[in-house]
């Protein structure tokens, strides 16, 4: 098995305030990795560090080491405009532009690559056949994303990223925003994605972890406490504050 | 409290209202009555053809000319030079401030922009005059010293911070969701702001184009100190000038008679000016309209 992503010691600080202390993991390609913890434990704080969406706050700081295949991410001169191509994200609420379906998609190609036209074409089709939303817009690629349902624009979310062609997803909270048919599609569709990509995947849904997830890390309070396969950490938690969370004791 | 008496005040307060909004709207109707009023007398005895058509602009000579023509061109031509400065350096600054500047830099550079904009136009006129003018006449010497281009500068730089001001206002209002998910696609800053946020803001930035010509065309002062009073049909932009706004204060300085022709053609001429703003202003609403986000 490969370890895609790497991070070693890592702390990170919103200015005096340190929000992830000491973090050590290790992320497997191909593999669904769940990140669990009550609200303000610093999961989306860790997945922000990954593809460095962290730059986009003032007064931010990390140390430690994150490898990325070889790269470390956290490093000064690392391409962070490269570097999010190759790593991409889903956010809680969908945030499509204000353009047309298609140019979502299209959006980060037209910027980065020198595809020609016909290419455009496929890669909208592609793109939104493996978030499996192709079906339900094909015939309105050119109306506002604006006019698509909450689950409808999540997918499109995910279909502009897939077709930056990343290796590695960020998903925080995906699904907190949609009703549980738009959740499921979603699910089911991560199973697709995984077979390509490498997914880490924030969530306050517990079921939700242990339904899709290959992997699974408990944050609390800024510290990982607990890491291990999906499984081990729902049947046989080794931590008494992971048992507490995934039993409900921690609201 | 019982519900007559509640009842009772909504409706006083209702009709107190209602009498404000019709002071505005009935003072705007005034104002467009005695407009139409004078000139439709000022129609009666120059003929509406010579006033569109002749090419010569001469209400106090003898003979006098009518031709509204040159008017207009000057005044547009303050309004196109001065966009030229407006817009590009207004939306520059919008998106410095809005996309690339630290929250720190922000809080300086604001204020200075609306402070630009608190400066009254008279200022502007003599800085016109006595600056930018010698400028522009110590590298271009067949500058006259009233001239459309150091008139058109002023007014630029004078509507730029409401350009500035206005676009920032329209970006900064699109979600920040929105940028973020720009940048994790793996856009740069520039990116983000032509491709996403100029776009996405695109009905707010317009209107602050609009206003901002509006301004210009509707210029009075700055005009008047700096761009002469030549009515002509050039294009020229060192040559001195005469726009809608500078003849009507020059009339309105000079001692004309009221009911006299001279006194009416101020009328026509900002008849001329008030349809021109209107049909800026109506084309800027369908613009809007058209291209309204709703987040
Ligand atoms: N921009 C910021 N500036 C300062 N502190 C921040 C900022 N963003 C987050 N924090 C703090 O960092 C800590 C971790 O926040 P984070 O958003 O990572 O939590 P989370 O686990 O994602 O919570 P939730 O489940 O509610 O989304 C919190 O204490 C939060 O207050
Ligand atoms: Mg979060």
């Amino acid at each position: 098995m490969t370890v895609k992503v790497k991070v070693e010691n890592l702390n990170f600080y919103y200015g005096d305030f340190q929000a992830l202390k000491n973090i050590n993991i290790e992320i497997h390609e191909n593999k669904i990795t769940a990140l669990i913890g009550p609200s303000g434990c610093g999961k989306s704080t860790f997945i922000k560090t990954i593809d460095r969406m962290y730059d986009l706050i003032e007064d931010t700081r990390a140390d430690g080491h994150i490898l990325f295949d070889e790269m470390d991410i956290l490093k000064s001169d690392v391409d962070v405009v490269e570097l999010r191509k190759r790593i991409g994200m889903v956010f809680q609420k969908p945030n499509p532009f204000p353009k047309s379906i298609s140019e979502n998609v299209l959006y980060a190609v037209k910027r980065h690559g020198d595809v020609n036209k016909v290419a455009f074409n496929e890669i909208v089709e592609n793109s939104l056949r493996k978030a499996s939303l192709w079906d339900e817009v094909k015939s309105k690629l050119h109306q506002s994303a604006f006019s698509l349902s909450g689950g409808q624009q999540q997918r499109l979310c995910i279909a502009r990223t897939l077709a930056t062609k990343p290796e590695v997803i960020l998903m925080d909270e995906p699904t907190s925003a949609l009703d549980p048919i738009a959740t499921s599609k979603i699910e089911e569709l991560l199973q697709e994605l995984k077979k390509e990509y490498t997914v880490i995947i924030v969530t306050h849904s517990m079921q939700q972890a242990a339904r899709i997830s290959d992997y699974t890390g408990f944050f609390l309070n800024g510290e990982l406490i607990e890491f291990g396969n999906t499984k081990d950490i729902f049947t046989n938690p080794k931590d008494k504050r992971t048992e507490d969370y995934i039993t409900g004791r921690y609201g | 409290m019982t519900k007559k008496k509640y009842l009772f005040q909504e409706k006083l307060i209702e009709v107190v209202l209602v009498l404000f909004a019709s002071i505005s709207i009935l003072t705007t109707i005034g104002i467009v009555f005695s407009l139409l009023f004078e000139t439709m007398i000022f129609f009666s005895e120059v003929s509406i053809f010579e006033f569109f058509t002749s090419i010569r602009w001469a209400p106090v000579f003898d003979p006098p000319s009518f031709g509204v023509l040159p008017l207009i061109t000057g005044t547009l031509l303050i309004a196109i030079l001065s966009s030229l400065v407006s817009l590009p350096l207004g939306l520059g600054t919008a998106i410095f401030l809005s996309e690339f500047a630290s929250s720190k830099v922000r809080k300086v550079i604001k204020p200075i922009i609306e402070l630009l904009a608190g400066i009254p136009s008279i200022v502007y006129g003599f800085f016109a005059l006595t600056f930018i003018t010698p400028l522009l006449r110590s590298f271009l010497p067949n500058t006259d010293i009233f001239n459309a281009l150091s008139a058109s500068i002023a007014v630029g730089i004078m509507t730029l911070p409401m350009v500035a001001s206005l676009s920032e206002d329209a970006m900064m209002s699109v979600p920040n969701s929105i940028r973020q998910g720009a940048y994790a696609l793996g856009s740069t800053k520039l990116e983000v702001a032509i491709h996403v946020i100029v776009p996405a803001a695109f009905s707010g930035i317009a209107s602050s184009f609009v206003l901002a010509i509006s301004r210009a065309i509707g210029e009075t002062m700055i005009v008047a100190i700096a761009a002469g009073q030549t009515p002509s049909m050039s294009l020229n932009p060192l040559g001195s000038i005469q726009t809608m706004t500078g003849f009507m204060v020059n009339m309105a300085l000079g001692d004309i008679q009221q009911g006299s022709i001279e006194f009416k053609t101020v009328f026509a001429v900002g008849s001329v000016l008030f349809v021109i703003t209107l049909i800026m202003n109506l084309f800027a609403k369908y613009v809007i309209a058209k291209n309204r986000e709703v987040y």
